[in-house]
């Protein structure tokens, strides 16, 4: 039995292409996923994220306990409401999840962590919690849906199917949240284009989806998600990087904090480890379309492809892909795809922001 | 209308028309390209390949996954589509109008062993469940 979010009723409604993604029943599209995706860089689109899990933690000593467990410094959230992206790791160094940690006060943060890692997560923390006898409070928040509004006319939409809420996004800046009533409305998303990921009562997701549309809002599937988030170039977990790699091979090194003395989880592992791979951005100069684990041959050795598709804006096809230290952007590589050899380029991602085409 | 009454069908949703020649002229059905979705590369076999039946012989992708195009019998590859090469999405407008290539046959009897429209339809219901 698949589980469903609060939206399930309102994406079959709409005539959505629903799939097992993970154990979840999601639209992955409503009809064309490039259409979705042009939908996102120029107008406004609508996500359900409602299967991410939302996760409250409440103590005295939440900072504390947040200092040891991820690897970004929770440090840098001081002003309420701000919001900081890190890995957790396993004392290997390896990432169990990525997530989002929003500071609301000194006994309260709210966490976001994926989908497909939720239960793992929940069970890792409650563990660090009770061996580090921090007597947190962990509650999980299915009673909230998450709704994703992306795009240059996000605020717009927004503005316009939740009245008072102008007051907050005139002031809110990127990478920040606030709450309103029992609503969270965070400026932050997963498609390299300005918008919101707000939550609200799962009784009310429906309503305020379709309030939504009425304001301009179009839906959006799951496939044009991760054609936008490639394009932005943010990592997908489970793909880019898992429990089995390190954040320092995986593009993540800008979110771990080696610079304090802090001590946390995986931080010994990651500073004993040597880095010997990157991952890269890739454009493929050959027709075709690059593939997560196609097979890439480098003057330095092999690496592979951890996420690759047909990139909409671009019109042609990009990867992340693991690679071998000491490659640089402009040099080429060679990608395996099927029986051929075809020629990739290696460049600095993101390869698109707010539109534009960065390449 | 979805599965044409007057094509022959693959169980791996290849469409084939029969020409007055005798010659096939093979694409990828309405069902295959709705499972895709939006399709954005497509690579056509070359003219005088040989083929055996059931070999991969043309790719599809769409944004969402690669996908093999199989010969549905045995013979000789005669003409590809180059317009659908140039035009992936032509297979999204009309998945029936956008042929992937025309071929010979190497056993006349092998075509009287393609699905007709009711037994496709009947494979197709069959998956959705």
């Amino acid at each position: 039995m698949l589980k469903q979010t609060p939206l399930n009723a309102t994406h079959r409604e709409l005539g959505a292409k629903m799939v097992d993604f993970g154990g979840w029943d999601m639209p992955v599209n409503y009809g064309s996923q490039i259409e979705e995706h042009h939908t996102v860089r120029s107008g406004c689109g609508l996500f359900d994220v409602s299967h991410m899990l939302p996760l409250d933690i409440r103590g005295a000593n939440v900072r504390a306990f947040l200092r040891r467990l991820v690897a970004n410094n929770v440090d840098k959230l001081q002003v309420s409401g701000k919001a900081l992206y890190s890995c957790m790791l396993n004392e290997a160094g390896g990432v169990i999840d990525d997530l989002i940690i929003y500071f609301m006060d000194e006994s309260w943060f709210r966490l976001v962590v994926n989908a497909g890692t939720a239960e793992k997560d929940l069970a890792w923390m409650e563990k660090m919690n009770a061996g580090w006898g921090m007597g947190l409070t962990l509650t999980p928040r299915r009673d909230l849906a998450m709704i994703a509004i992306q795009g240059p006319n996000a605020t717009q939409a927004l503005n316009e199917a939740l009245p008072g809420v102008d007051q907050i996004t005139a002031t809110l800046k990127p990478f920040n949240a606030a709450a309103m009533g029992e609503m969270f409305i965070a400026r932050t998303g997963y498609t390299g284009e300005d918008g919101f990921d707000v939550m609200v009562l799962a009784k009310s997701a429906p309503f305020f989806w379709k309030a939504l549309m009425e304001a301009g809002g179009k839906p959006i599937g799951l496939g044009a998600r991760d054609t936008l988030r490639l394009e932005a170039g943010m990592n997908l977990y489970g793909q880019d990087m898992d429990e089995t790699t390190s954040p320092l091979e995986s593009g993540l090194a800008w979110t771990v904090d080696l610079k304090t003395e802090r001590d946390f989880v995986g931080r010994k592992a990651l500073e004993a480890s040597e880095v010997t791979k990157q991952l890269a951005g890739l454009i493929l100069l050959d027709k075709g379309v690059l593939r997560s684990h196609q097979k890439i041959h480098t003057k330095n050795g092999n690496g592979e492809i951890t996420s690759g598709t047909f990139s909409p804006t671009m019109q042609q096809s990009i990867a992340l892909a693991r690679i071998p230290l000491g490659i640089a952007p402009g040099e080429e590589v060679e990608v395996e795809i099927r029986d051929k050899k075809l020629k990739a380029k290696v460049v600095k991602y993101p390869f698109v922001r707010n539109g534009k085409v960065l390449i | 209308m979805t599965i044409p009454a007057d094509l022959k069908y693959t169980p791996s949703h290849e469409w084939v028309r029969v020409e007055a020649d005798g010659t096939l002229t093979v694409g990828i059905t309405h069902h295959a390209q709705d499972l895709l979705g939006d399709m954005v590369f497509i690579e056509t076999p070359a003219a005088g390949r040989t083929l055996a039946k059931g070999e991969e012989c043309a790719v599809v992708e769409s944004v969402k996954a690669a996908s093999d195009v199989y010969a549905p019998v045995a013979g000789e590859g005669i003409a590809a589509n180059a317009d659908v090469e140039a035009s992936p999405e032509s297979v999204n407008k009309d998945a029936y109008a956008a042929w992937m290539f025309k071929m010979k046959v190497a056993n006349a009897g092998d075509v009287a062993e393609l699905l007709d429209a009711a037994a496709y339809q009947k494979l197709v219901e069959s998956e959705a469940h």
